[in-house]
């Protein structure tokens, strides 16, 4: 099970949502089983979503590259944008939600960073020369 | 419409139509569930069978749902498929709501 996909696209929902599509589609065709893809659905489409809503938050939706790299025991996938850097460059903690609250305190957000940090093995973010680059692990 | 509901065994049954409660799409759910769960019985039971992919602001849309609900009444998820499953059970929000694997199981339990 091997193959590295290269994927480029506009940082708006609709392109967003076509590029995880066919991302998965393409992992899914090269070996990875159902449950693993979905673990990668989620986190992707998390992440992804992160760079649309706020790396570009304010001006023009520039560009993002996805890039798959598929073993056997491991996929790693590497998201690249031009945008805004996180804030203090970090990746947020995506601690896991207090649901102890009473009903109308429960939370309706904040739950992105928790996920991507669950179903990933590792993540790492680092900024040069302008790019966030987002780095997930899936060890198979 | 990505929502349509029905009255049976006293539980408003509202299906989503629609395969995806994404970001792009949270807002209009809540807004659309407001007006679909407006008029009794007080039990809700959400059927997501037709739903292959729910992300953290769908499941924030879902948890609004519920909220619009008042604490009177309950909102109950039936026939998760396995991602949509998987989201609600990491983030245990299966401690929140009940779920149910299908929408006929969710009918035939009774409260408790």
């Amino acid at each position: 099970m091997q193959g590295r996909f290269k994927s480029s696209f506009q940082a708006t929902e609709l392109q967003a949502r076509t590029a995880i599509r066919v991302t998965l589609e393409r992992l899914r065709a090269a070996g990875l089983n159902d449950d693993r893809a979905g673990d990668v659905e989620i986190a992707l489409s998390e992440a992804v979503n992160n760079v649309v809503e706020h790396a570009y938050a304010g001006t023009e939706p520039g560009k993002v590259r996805i890039l798959c790299s598929l073993r056997p025991q491991r996929l790693d996938i590497r998201i690249g944008d031009f945008g805004d850097p996180m804030p203090l460059e970090r990746l947020p903690p995506g601690l896991a939600a207090d649901l102890s609250v009473l009903r109308a305190d429960l939370p309706e957000g904040g739950f992105g960073w928790f996920l991507v940090r669950q179903l990933t093995s590792e993540i790492r973010y680092d900024r040069c020369n302008g790019q966030n680059h987002l780095s997930l692990r899936f060890d198979l | 419409m990505s929502l349509t509901s029905t009255v049976m065994n006293n539980a408003r049954i509202v299906t989503v139509n629609v395969e995806r409660i994404d970001a792009a799409m949270a807002i209009q759910f809540k807004e659309d569930m407001r007006a679909e769960t407006e008029a009794p019985p007080d039990r809700v039971i959400l059927d997501l069978s037709a739903v292959t992919f729910v992300d953290s602001s769908g499941l924030g849309a879902i948890v609004a749902a519920m909220k619009q609900l008042g604490d009177h009444r309950r909102l109950d998820l039936a026939g998760l498929t396995p991602v949509v499953d998987k989201v609600f059970r990491l983030t245990r929000m299966d401690t929140v709501f009940k779920l149910f694997p299908s929408l006929e199981d969710a009918l035939t339990t009774l409260d408790g």
